[in-house]
């Protein structure tokens, strides 16, 4: 793939050297100040600098009347802007002219304000154009770095470090993305919202990403394709670099189509965008959750390498609708192999479900949920692995912590065993994953109901994300096998 | 200036690029119409055609299971004596009839958005209602073809059905990869529509009714 924009120009948006940001306010309220705050709080160790009317000093930084005023030692690369739009010719060629490439505009008044908006706004794009500045927004919520600790945006949060990279047309879906982020503890790389794209676009952020090192997979929110076929052509490009999932927001415009053609009629917009996405390997979400799941499992786990899935679960009726689930699904339930069925007899009584779902029926021991999973996830007949009641016993142990009997010397003994139990099936499922090279899902209510439970807690720490459901851990299973499929049948590594 | 070709020009075009269409003559007369059954063999299909025609099923242009030479001549001479002058040049179409209990629809369109589009979906006059279609841009490849038909909801249908063989998946790729040819090559193709695609008893398609929309 030959990006659009040249990555080496995308450097003084994500990874800049210095920042400066334009219309800096002393009102907490507003943008200036929350965007000037952010930029001082997440761990950004560049220079930062900032521009007011009044000048002054603004947290601790001195404020400038104008970009020429800035120390002329200073190496600065992006300017964060959130003045008004009428002051922002001016501002780009005076940060051009001080050595600034790219420019992040938060200002409203362009392209969604009408003709004198649209008119603005391409006078904007041919002056950065001129000038070699890169433009991102205008109209944007900002931009995150976590590689850089850069938390350039007029909203929160502040996600963790990871390697899922954020491109949005609409700003509240970073951040929502960023929420998921957090409570997920799977990070994100790079994250920006696009505003109204009017330089640079969706697609030139996702090929920045596609061959951005710190990046594993792409997650992009979109509304409106200007033209649809170019965006097809990128994004197959995007997708055979990386993953990239897709959350898409209302219909396509096109399609209006001959009314003679029985053909036409049917071609719904929908059908025909994702077709497109399937023939492209575009991952497509249908909602918002199904698409940080997706994103988070392709940051997470490796390819599975053939759709037949085990699921390894301590309670029956769990197992039988996530069997339910598989089957509803382009993934498949696998007949357990009888060398799998002998080997596990080994370590059960005779109670367990002795099929898949492979169903301990409480009959484990201390170590038999790790050597499961071990022996399951390292046949040969099974290519990835659903695991089932983390946290169980984490879930009582809470219970004996907030009673009056604990301060019972057992009762507590029996709390860190516990504890310690659900860490290890965290710590084990990541590690047979790792050792063979297959997708393990693991998947509890609890991630969300009590996300400190030393289970989720555990699949946290261990790099990989706590599904809140059995059925959203299957989704994102069956879009890892889709994206993998889709390459093995055409002879791609 | 868009232009609907008749049921054989549009066959001719697509036959012409491989897709299995039932064969056919088109006759001016009734003894013409008899001379072409025994030719193609009974029991036929006799519809009344032109560039013209439309709402053959509505008007009752379309008389099926013909297995005499005295039906295929009666009904010749009733569907011509049901032409209207709006109808313009008739003549009467004479096919063999085709069995299959099932029906495909496959088409192609230029999308306002993304170009050029090719579509297989479940068939036949409930096409429309029933939805159930996959998309792909051209140029189609075989994978993309193979895995349109894998998209359909309907997959029961394209299995085993009342005694009918499975659809020939392979053959109806085929047929998607054409309609991805046809338009990559043809500019003045506007759009394709065949429906229904009969999957006849051995599985194997074949293009029933077929319209082809040109601009010049």
């Amino acid at each position: 793939m030959i990006p659009a924009i040249a990555p080496e120009r995308f450097a003084a948006l994500f990874e800049p050297r210095g920042v400066l940001v334009a219309g800096v306010s002393s009102h907490p309220a507003k943008f200036g100040f929350v965007a000037l705050h952010n930029i001082l709080t997440q761990g950004y160790e560049g220079a930062v600098f900032g521009t007011n009317l009044e000048g002054g000093e603004v947290l601790g930084v001195p404020m400038v009347r104008s970009v020429d005023e800035l120390p002329t030692d200073a190496t600065i690369d992006l300017v964060f802007v959130c003045t008004p739009a009428s002051a922002n010719e001016a501002l780009l060629r005076a940060a051009a002219e001080r050595g600034i490439s790219a420019a992040f505009i938060t200002s409203a008044g362009y392209g969604e304000a009408g003709d004198d908006g649209r008119r603005a706004e391409q006078h904007l794009v041919a002056l950065a154009e001129e000038l070699g500045v890169l433009l991102a927004g205008p109209n944007g919520q900002g931009v995150v770095s976590t590689p850089v600790g850069l938390c350039a945006q007029i909203v929160a949060p502040y996600p963790p470090p990871g390697s899922i990279a954020i491109a949005s047309q609409s700003g509240n879906f970073v951040s929502s993305f960023q929420n998921y982020a957090r409570a997920a503890g799977v990070g994100v790389s790079r994250a920006v919202s696009a505003g109204n794209a009017a330089a640079v676009t969706i697609a030139d952020y996702l090929e920045y990403y596609a061959l951005d090192p710190r990046t594993r997979v792409s997650l992009a929110y979109v509304e409106g394709i200007s033209d649809g076929r170019a965006f097809f052509e990128r994004a197959r490009g995007v997708a055979l670099e990386k993953p990239l999932v897709l959350l898409k927001g209302g219909t396509t415009e096109g399609g209006q189509r001959a009314a003679a053609s029985h053909t036409g009629a049917l071609a719904a917009d929908e059908a025909v965008f994702d077709g497109m996405c399937r023939q492209a390997n575009v991952t497509r979400a249908a909602n918002v959750e199904e698409a940080f799941d997706a994103a988070a499992a392709f940051a997470t786990q490796p390819l599975p390498r053939g759709p037949r899935v085990a699921v390894v679960t301590t309670a029956g009726g769990w197992g039988v609708v996530t069997a339910d689930s598989i089957a509803r699904s382009e993934l498949q339930l696998v007949d357990l192999p009888d060398d799998l069925r002998a080997a596990i007899d080994e370590r059960l009584p005779p109670r367990w479900s002795r099929n898949n779902p492979v169903d301990l029926a409480g009959g484990e021991t201390r170590d038999t949920i790790p050597e499961v999973l071990e022996l399951v996830a390292g046949h040969p007949d099974v290519d990835a692995v659903v695991y089932l009641g983390i946290g169980i016993q984490s879930n009582q142990a809470g219970l004996l912590c907030g009673g009056r009997f604990s301060s019972d010397e057992s009762v507590q003994r029996i709390v860190a065993y516990h504890e310690r139990q659900d860490r290890r099936f965290a710590d084990a499922a990541a590690e047979v994953s790792a050792a063979s090279g297959k997708p393990v899902l693991t998947a509890t209510e609890l991630a969300v109901c009590d996300p400190e439970n030393a289970g989720p807690r555990g699949v946290r720490d261990s790099g990989r994300y706590c599904f809140p459901s059995a059925q959203r851990a299957v989704r994102a299973l069956e879009h890892l096998w889709r994206h993998a499929r889709h390459r093995q049948r055409r002879g791609i590594s | 200036m868009v232009r609907t070709l008749s049921e054989a020009e549009s066959k001719g075009v697509l036959a012409a690029y491989g897709v299995p269409c039932v064969p056919e003559r088109v006759t001016s007369d009734a003894s013409a119409a008899v001379a072409a059954a025994r030719e193609l063999g009974l029991p036929v299909v006799a519809k009344l055609t032109g560039p013209a025609v439309a709402h053959k099923s509505e008007r009752g242009l379309v008389r099926l299971g013909l297995t005499t030479e005295d039906a295929v001549e009666r009904a010749a001479t009733e569907l011509l004596a049901a032409a209207r002058p709006e109808d313009g040049d008739v003549g009467v179409l004479v096919a063999p009839m085709v069995h299959g209990s099932r029906e495909l629809i496959v088409g192609a369109h230029r999308d306002r958005q993304f170009g050029a589009c090719v579509m297989v979906g479940v068939g036949g006059v409930l096409a429309e209602a029933i939805a159930d279609v996959a998309f792909r841009l051209v140029p189609v490849t075989t994978v993309d073809a193979e895995e349109m038909l894998d998209d359909l909801g309907g997959q029961s249908l394209l299995g085993a059905v009342r005694g009918d063989a499975p659809v020939d998946r392979s053959a109806v790729a085929e047929i998607l990869l054409a309609l991805s040819r046809l338009l990559a090559e043809r500019a003045d193709v506007a759009s394709v529509d065949v429906n229904p695609l009969l999957v006849q008893r051995d599985g194997s398609p074949v293009a029933v009714d077929a319209l082809v929309e040109t601009t010049s």
